[in-house]
């Protein structure tokens, strides 16, 4: 799980900065595969879940659905400053509350990662998946 | 008695799944890594390969609330169980042809079908709607490429004489004649199919799919399907080397070029093409490559009936 980290991309109603900085993630110039990084296209396949976006009324039964499909241990991501704490959004009429709180409602266990910025830089998301994963 | 453990040692450890994986897994690495070269990135470490099986069997199993279980957990080990037995036929035909051995061609064409067969049965019984649109476009395009894969073969056992025989097959350099390579040209580009590799991974299309096929698969289940996927990238290009290359041994260097030559083709194949549609593909199957063979088959009964051999 250390060495290799398989991962699932969940927007949940974010702006589309975050995702772009996560795509740059692949690109030549950042090259997560040298750390056995790998985005996969379904959750059953993924090791962790990068969350964007602050979790709408709309999003947030998917996620959670998204969570319970990824077979665990996995670890959760929440990637810039909507998805670490509603950012800008703060008491919005469409929010569903922080992610972080949601979904420990819904698995006491979860394991969360935050990565705050907006956007957060490439090398910022590779520092805190280095962290997280060197603290399991 | 000592028989028995001897073929079992045969089918597990040495030239079977032990040997097969660690050796399929080292090519799998190749694919990743040579494919970031050309994309001028790093690329994975060595052993990355290794860490990713060894992650995916310490991890929970899920089995859709829907699917039909038993079908759905047998289907890895029937594919696997294939490609075991092809690998294991083809080493032990290729290292020790002196012994007796029914190395027929036809079982090998068999037993390559199973890995797509147990593909299209555990992602329809994954009772999924992304698997199962996978599933369809595994099932066209295995009745695409079977088609010209067989014509293939043909051309190669009318030019050794008529001969079913692999061991006999592999003691001749069939490519270096129009028909052959012909033969070898179409028979690469169904391999390429045969491994769902770009421009043929049409079933698996994780841009449109969602990993299409293997979709519904976690945990240990899908560690069986990589590997069966890493052991395919070994014995598809070795049976490819046995056929049209001139066999494997007896030096093995030659054989280890051979195998890597073919490997790097299928590499750069698949780094240099979009994936194209599963109706685009169908028709390069049956149009173009089954013309092609069409011509090759033609060459090589003209080039035997009248021992021009370069034909």
């Amino acid at each position: 799980m250390k060495k290799s980290p398989w991962v699932f991309h969940v927007n949940t109603g974010a702006c589309n900065n975050c995702d772009i900085e996560i795509v740059d993630l692949l690109t030549p110039r950042c090259d997560v595969e040298r750390l056995g990084v790998k985005l996969v296209g379904s959750p059953r396949h993924a090791d962790a879940l990068l969350v964007t976006g602050i979790g709408t009324r709309q999003a947030m039964p998917r996620l959670l659905e998204v969570y319970r499909q990824t077979p665990k241990p996995c670890v959760v991501f929440l990637i810039g400053a909507c998805a670490c704490g509603t950012g800008i959004f703060k008491d919005a009429y469409h929010g569903a509350g922080p992610i972080d709180n949601v979904l420990k409602q819904e698995d006491p266990n979860a394991i969360i990662a935050y990565v705050p910025g907006c956007p957060p830089k490439p090398e910022a998301m590779i520092s805190g998946v280095v962290k997280a994963l060197s603290t399991l | 008695m000592i028989d028995a453990l001897l073929h079992l040692f045969w089918i597990l450890i040495f030239p079977g799944f032990v040997f097969t994986l660690v050796i399929g897994l080292v090519a799998s690495w190749v694919v990743r890594k040579v494919s970031a070269k050309v994309q001028y990135r790093v690329g994975p470490p060595f052993l990355q390969p290794f860490y990713d099986i060894m992650k995916l069997l310490g991890k929970e199993t899920l089995v859709p609330k829907d699917a039909q279980r038993t079908l759905f957990m047998s289907a890895p080990l029937i594919g696997m169980a294939g490609v075991l037995l092809l690998a294991t036929m083809l080493w032990r035909i290729s290292l020790a042809p002196e012994r007796l051995f029914v190395g027929d061609i036809i079982v090998a064409i068999y037993l390559m079908v199973l890995p797509s067969l147990a593909l299209i049965l555990g992602s329809s019984a994954s009772a999924s709607p992304h698997a199962s649109v996978g599933a369809a476009r595994e099932m066209k395009m295995v009745m695409g490429y079977e088609l010209p894969l067989v014509l293939a073969f043909v051309v190669i056992v009318i030019k050794t004489g008529g001969t079913l025989s692999l061991a006999a097959i592999s003691s001749n350099v069939t490519v270096l004649s129009i028909s052959g390579f012909l033969a070898f040209a179409v028979a690469l580009l169904c391999m390429q199919a045969k491994l769902g590799f770009v421009p043929f991974d049409i079933p698996e299309a994780e841009t449109e799919l969602a990993s299409g096929v293997l979709m519904e698969y976690s945990g240990a289940l899908l560690a069986i399907w990589q590997m069966m996927q890493a052991m395919m990238l070994i014995a598809l290009p070795l049976f490819l080397v046995m056929v049209f290359l001139g066999g494997f041994g007896p030096n093995v260097w030659a054989g280890i070029g051979k195998l890597v030559l073919i490997l790097v083709i299928i590499i750069l194949i698949k780094n240099t093409n979009p994936r194209v549609r599963i109706d685009q593909a169908m028709k390069f199957f049956w149009q173009y490559c089954t013309l092609a063979l069409v011509v090759a088959i033609a060459l090589a009964i003209i080039g035997t009936s009248t021992g021009l051999s370069w034909l």
